[in-house]
């Protein structure tokens, strides 16, 4: 077993062409398993010096995040003014060690159905680009991520960004966990409403196989912001109760070792509601 | 394939002979190279009891590969002091912040990592930034009063 620490995505991709290597970003998902008696069998290619992908960039109104961003860079600005939901994603995933460590791609790759960025990306209608060194595909999340822990990714494939659209509106990401550092979510919610698109999106985390959009919910949401001539209204208490209610239907918990199928379904409800009300609030004093 | 590699740890170039494929940072530094104040607990990331400085950044070194950090800069508890104790592990000397010690090297190297990072730390965010580093005996208290102290001197004993 070999560990090649190549200096340029060009030399990257080349490693991993004959479909033999695996990539390595910030160790936080894989040497688990390697520590847990899962020895490394095959070379490792390090994404640690590819510093094209290690980058973000803001591009008018979409910020594209190399795939080896780690949390630590996503938590901070610009992304924490520009894509909020995913700057606190960033920010609630494991410990400063992990968060310098861990990255984006690496998240994406390893489709645990407890991702934090994942529900997130998703709701935003996030694009994941994947190159070889042969082809470049641009994925939606449930395009790549197809099961749990199963991704549609190629062996000699890397995600080399992800493209992040910059929304006007209100967004927000919430977690719940048995405590405030270093957990991995019980449930999560992304709830992201677009005032240019006149659109409100939810994004479910730790709650189905993979991260789910909500379209019922979606759709009443929708008709609760805005009025059939699009003009701007406030959610009613009733309006929100009832959209709550139909992430709630939206789920597909399960139970498990974290949690129960009823406090997870209930916990989604909850914070979707609450993220109702907080972007009724700042949009209405805007 | 066993491949000898070299690690430059606390300003020195070190051989690493005979390696275990794909073995982590914390491994290479205890077993291999004896540099046991970095500690081991949970080798999955949660404790924080084994962290080290790569580059400057904190990092667990259970989660490092070691053979693809041969050309980053290691720095280890046993590297901090300029003359080999730091303002830091003084501080908890004088605090009170030791009991059993087992967490306490992870714990300076965090420590050492947060104040370089946010010399204006609060307690919140001295909280926040401790997240990684579990500590069963002291209840934290005298930790982040330690910590707190060494952020004041530094700015000159402005609070
Ligand atoms: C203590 C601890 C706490 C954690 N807390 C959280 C949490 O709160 N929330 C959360 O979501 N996750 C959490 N995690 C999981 C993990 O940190 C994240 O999933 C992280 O984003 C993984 O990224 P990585 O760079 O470390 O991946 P790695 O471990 O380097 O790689 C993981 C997998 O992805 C592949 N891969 C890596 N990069 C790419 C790429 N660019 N293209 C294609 N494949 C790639 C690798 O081959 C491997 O299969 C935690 C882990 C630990 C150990
Ligand atoms: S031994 Fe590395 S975090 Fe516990
Ligand atoms: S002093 Fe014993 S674990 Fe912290």
């Amino acid at each position: 077993m070999l560990v090649s620490s190549p200096r340029s995505l060009e030399e990257a991709l080349a490693a991993l062409g004959d479909g033999s290597c695996r990539p390595l970003a910030g160790g936080t998902d894989l040497m688990v398993a390697v520590n847990h008696g899962h020895p490394m069998t095959s070379d490792v290619v390090s994404l640690d010096r590819v510093d094209e992908i290690r980058g973000l960039t803001l591009d008018g109104d979409v910020v594209r995040i190399g795939g080896a961003a780690t949390w630590t860079l996503i938590a901070d600005e610009p992304v924490r003014s520009t894509v909020p939901a995913l700057a606190q994603a960033a920010r609630t995933v494991g410990s400063p060690q992990i968060r310098n460590a861990g990255t984006i791609g690496g998240n994406i790759a390893t489709a645990s159905p407890a991702g934090d960025s994942l529900g997130v990306l998703a709701a935003l209608d996030a694009t994941v680009e994947v190159r070889s060194a042969s082809r470049t595909r641009l994925m939606a999340i449930p395009d790549v991520i197809i099961g749990p822990k199963v991704t549609s990714l190629e062996a000699d494939e890397l995600i080399v960004a992800v493209h992040v659209p910059v929304v006007r509106g209100w967004q927000s990401y919430a977690k719940v966990g048995v405590r405030n550092a270093m957990v991995i979510a019980t449930v999560g919610v992304a709830t992201v409403v677009n005032e240019e698109a006149r659109s409100v999106s939810f994004g479910l985390t730790s709650v189905g196989p993979t991260p789910l959009r909500c379209p019922d919910a979606e759709v009443a949401a929708c008709e609760a912001f805005w009025t059939l001539d699009g003009t701007p209204r406030t959610p009613t208490a009733r309006d929100i109760g009832h959209i709550a209610e139909l992430v709630m239907e939206g789920a597909q918990p399960i139970d498990d070792h974290r949690s129960s199928v009823e406090y997870r379904r209930h916990s989604v409800g909850v914070l979707a509601a609450r993220h109702l009300r907080t972007a009724a609030r700042t949009l209405r004093e805007q | 394939m066993r491949k000898p590699y070299q690690l430059h740890v606390n300003g020195q170039t070190l051989d690493v002979l005979d390696p275990v494929p794909g073995e982590s940072l914390m491994t290479v530094l205890r077993e291999r190279l004896g540099l046991r104040g970095t500690k081991t607990a949970c080798s999955e990331g949660e404790c924080g009891s084994c962290s080290v400085l790569v580059d400057g950044e904190l990092m667990c070194s259970c989660l490092v590969m070691a053979a693809a950090v041969t050309d980053r800069a290691i720095t280890t508890v046993e590297g901090l002091g300029d003359d080999g104790i730091s303002d830091i592990q003084r501080a908890f000397v004088e605090c009170g912040a030791v009991q059993c010690g087992f967490c306490t090297p992870g714990l300076i190297v965090a420590a050492h990592a947060l104040l370089d990072r946010h010399p204006d730390a609060t307690t919140d965010t001295v909280r926040e930034e401790l997240a990684g580093n579990l500590c069963r005996c002291t209840g934290y208290g005298r930790i982040i009063d330690a910590i707190h102290s060494v952020a004041i001197a530094r700015r000159g004993g402005r609070p």
